[in-house]
């Protein structure tokens, strides 16, 4: 076949031999530079194939033998941040939280780490800025349930809030007065008209006053400003977890709703809790401000 | 024929031709001693102006010019940027862009004939070449010279210095960036940021290279200036030109001498090219090659004097200049072109914009204060019913000296605040602040209004506790559950 083959006039160039009704084609080989670079790069393919993942398989693809996964990059990435932070950790961890403001240094890391751990663990209940929402408590303002300053709020994320299983777990239980026939709807009319009148609303009728003393004072506290050891809330302040018209308040009164928070404790560890803790304290509402030591002077002053 | 031009060279991509060497003969005159000085004057700016030094307190910097790039900041002798500050730049970039038109229409290509990097580099090379090679025709025959040891070893040398001056160049520009005496320490010994290395390397080679080799071919095939140039010139723009009405034509003076009515004064000696730094022939007419940097000018006076005919057979004039004297004989100053609307309008404009940067600075204040609202809670709801908002203030100082300064809440009935860093209980409708020196500092501030207070907008106050008393308010809102 290939026998005619012969120089081209016009371009100088070999013609490779074959001949179709008088069109011939001119021997144009690749360079040679590309050829090598084509090779190589099947030489790199095949390397590649031997040492990394490649090929799909049914259940998974082959591993290659550097055994190397994206996974694994990822958790040795998590890993060698963990161990970067490891020190910091250790150091929050064996800070008594009341201790942490003595250190200004420790106190930014604690609220700076919070703050992140806030972001991840708190914000499907508590809300993005630990705003809250109707049944979520508002951790911005200064109305705490059971306690505000950093020891109170750490003990309320060790333990939770009515957490099964944690004997330890902050719990309190309102009787449903309504649902459970102990009030009539009378009386819970006089009583919502009574607890209103605590925020100068309603009536402060003599039958839902007496109705308050036997039945809600002994939690609520005769002013209604609400006892902390029972993590009752105050009903005379402006701040409403289930909201404050008539409504919700009556319905809280016939079948009340109650929060839970998990305990932390099985979940996070106790240097996370304390940053957690710390952030939340930080957020404008936190109890017994502790002015943060100005950093120690430098021993030497070449820094 | 072009074709049987030994430079013109053939290739698939069509014909060109190649560099002729250009080996610019040494040349003394007016023009020459101008272009001294303005290559020392420009040197010895670049190369010293970082090393000058300048006391500005114990919280600032003392060299002269320094753009600390790590700290954000620009400092020119008195006058401290901070980057919020960059207009002032930009103004100065834009004056020099202004200042480029304004000598173009007043002087022509002066810049590219004097004070051009590329042209004070190239000159400073060509110096060497003399320095090393001798003048014009010595270096011409060692070119021609086939390859001995002697002109390996004086290409080498030649290239040494090269490497030598582009490497100084190279390093000088750094300085710019980092104390001066301190980075020449940590570059020599191996410690100062790889940036530094770098950009040394860079501008090493660009220099070597541009300087050493390129030339002038730089301002012919590469600049964009001299295309823009041609948009800016027109008629009463000052060129180099060759006063073909008096020259043509050209003869010898043997010839002349024979036959005086039918030769001009040009006796074709061939100076005008021999001293030109980019190898133009200014005979030809103007070029984009004529940097217009006077050096045939000195060269045909001369010969002019000596053969005693009247100076200026290559002049600076201006297009209309040219041709009335062509037709009239009359000589007119080139000065008197300074003046015209146009010279006027581009002096207006870049003064104008001088005079208004000079104004900012002088009036800027160095206090300033920023607020900016949380939006998410927007407020919060406190037990007694008042409201509360956060703000992230920040204050800024921008002398270099600790200052004290006072925020006051302006306009919120009831108002009070406090910070992260006091307790709620201290709250108060002004706080003091300490701010060190050069700095902003950021504050996280909690403003809480009494209950019944309404949406609404209010201002951040700041005064500087100083004899200055400077101040400065920025509004924001205060939002509340009334709406």
């Amino acid at each position: 076949m290939a026998t005619n083959k012969r120089i081209d006039e016009p371009t100088g160039t070999e013609t490779v031999g074959h001949e179709w009704d008088g069109i011939e084609e001119l021997n144009t080989p690749l360079p040679r530079w590309w050829l090598w670079t084509f090779y190589a790069t099947c030489l790199w393919g095949l390397v590649y194939v031997i040492l990394y993942p490649a090929w799909p398989l049914l259940e998974q693809g082959t591993e290659g033998v550097l055994g190397w996964t994206s996974r694994g990059q990822l958790e040795q990435a998590l890993e060698d941040v963990a161990e970067d932070r490891a020190p910091v950790m250790a150091a929050i961890a064996s800070t008594p939280i009341a201790d942490l403001p003595l250190n200004e240094e420790r106190m930014t890391q604690a609220v700076a780490g919070g703050a992140a751990a806030f972001r991840v663990h708190c914000v499907q209940c508590h809300g993005a800025n630990a705003a809250g929402s109707e049944g979520y408590p508002n951790l911005t303002d200064d109305e705490w349930l059971w306690g505000g300053n950093m020891e109170e709020i750490e003990y309320t994320l060790i333990h939770g809030v009515r957490h099964p299983g944690d004997p330890q777990t902050r719990t309190s239980l309102m009787p449903a007065f309504g649902r459970d026939g102990i009030l009539s709807a009378d009386q819970i009319s006089d009583v919502t008209d009574y607890v209103l009148s605590l925020t100068d609303r309603g009536s402060a009728n003599a039958a839902g006053a007496e109705l308050y003393a036997t039945n809600c004072a002994v939690c609520h506290a005769a002013d209604g400003g609400g006892l902390r050891a029972f993590g009752t809330p105050s009903l005379n302040d402006a701040v409403w977890l289930y909201g404050s018209s008539e409504e919700d308040i009556r319905t809280q009164i016939v079948a009340p709703r109650h929060g839970v928070m998990p305990a932390w404790e099985d979940k996070l560890d106790p240097a996370t809790i304390r940053m957690l803790a710390a952030y939340v304290h930080s957020l404008g509402g936190g109890e017994d401000f502790m002015e943060v030591a100005p950093p120690a002077e430098e021993a030497d002053g070449d820094e | 024929m072009a074709t049987n031009d030994p430079l013109i060279h053939h290739s698939p991509l069509g014909d060109y031709q190649a560099r002729k060497s250009v080996h610019p003969k040494r040349i003394d005159g007016p023009f020459r001693r101008f272009k001294w000085l303005i290559m020392a004057v420009t040197l010895a700016i670049y190369y010293g102006t970082p090393w000058i030094r300048w006391d500005r307190g114990p919280y600032a910097p003392d060299q002269a010019v320094l753009v600390d790039l790590a700290n954000r900041r620009f400092y020119m002798f008195d006058i401290e940027i901070w980057p919020h500050e960059f207009y002032f730049v930009a103004g100065l970039l834009i004056m020099a862009g202004i200042g480029l038109f304004l000598v173009t229409s007043a002087v022509g290509r002066a810049w590219c004939g004097y004070s051009c990097p590329q042209t004070v580099w190239t000159d400073l090379f060509q110096h060497v070449d003399r320095f090393v090679d001798g003048d014009r025709n010595a270096r011409m025959k060692l070119e021609a010279a086939p390859w001995t040891w002697g002109k390996v070893f004086r290409r080498l040398s030649k290239w040494g210095i090269y490497l030598l001056i582009a490497f100084w160049t190279g390093g000088a520009w750094i300085m710019y960036f980092a104390d001066a005496p301190t980075l020449t320490v940590d570059f020599w010994s191996g410690e100062a940021a790889p940036v530094a290395y770098i950009t040394v390397a860079i501008l090493t080679a660009t220099t070597f290279i541009f300087g050493g080799f390129m030339r002038e071919q730089v301002c012919i095939y590469m600049c964009p200036w001299p295309r823009i140039q041609s948009a800016l010139m027109d008629e009463h723009s000052l060129l180099v030109t060759y006063k073909d009405w008096r020259g043509e034509k050209r003869g010898s003076l043997k010839k002349a001498a024979k036959d005086p009515d039918s030769y001009g004064d040009c006796v074709d000696c061939n100076m005008c090219v021999a001293v030109c730094p980019t190898g133009w022939d200014i005979r030809n007419g103007p070029d984009i090659s004529c940097i217009t940097c006077g050096l045939c000018i000195d060269a045909c006076d001369r010969v002019m004097k000596e053969v005693g005919r009247p100076r200026g057979l290559i002049d600076y004039i201006t297009l209309d200049d040219a041709r009335a004297e062509a037709e009239t004989g009359v000589v007119r100053p080139a000065w008197k072109n300074l003046l015209r609307p146009r010279t006027v309008a581009y002096f207006l404009v870049w003064g104008g914009i001088g005079a208004g940067l000079l104004f900012l600075l002088g009036t800027r204040t160095h206090t300033e204060i920023t607020a900016a609202p949380d939006r998410n809670p927007a407020y919060t709801l406190m037990r007694d019913g008042s409201v509360r908002n956060n703000y992230t203030v920040k204050l800024r100082n921008m002398e270099a000296r600790p200052r004290d300064m006072r925020v006051t809440l302006d306009g919120l009935a009831g108002g009070t605040m406090w910070t992260d860093e006091i307790s709620a209980d201290a709250a108060a409708q002004s706080l003091e602040f300490d701010v060190p020196a050069d700095q902003t500092e950021t504050i996280r501030v909690y403003v809480i209004a009494p209950r019944g207070t309404e949406s609404q907008d209010f201002s951040f106050r700041v005064v500087s506790l100083d004899e200055q008393g400077e101040s400065d308010t920025v509004q924001t809102r205060f939002e509340t559950p009334g709406g």
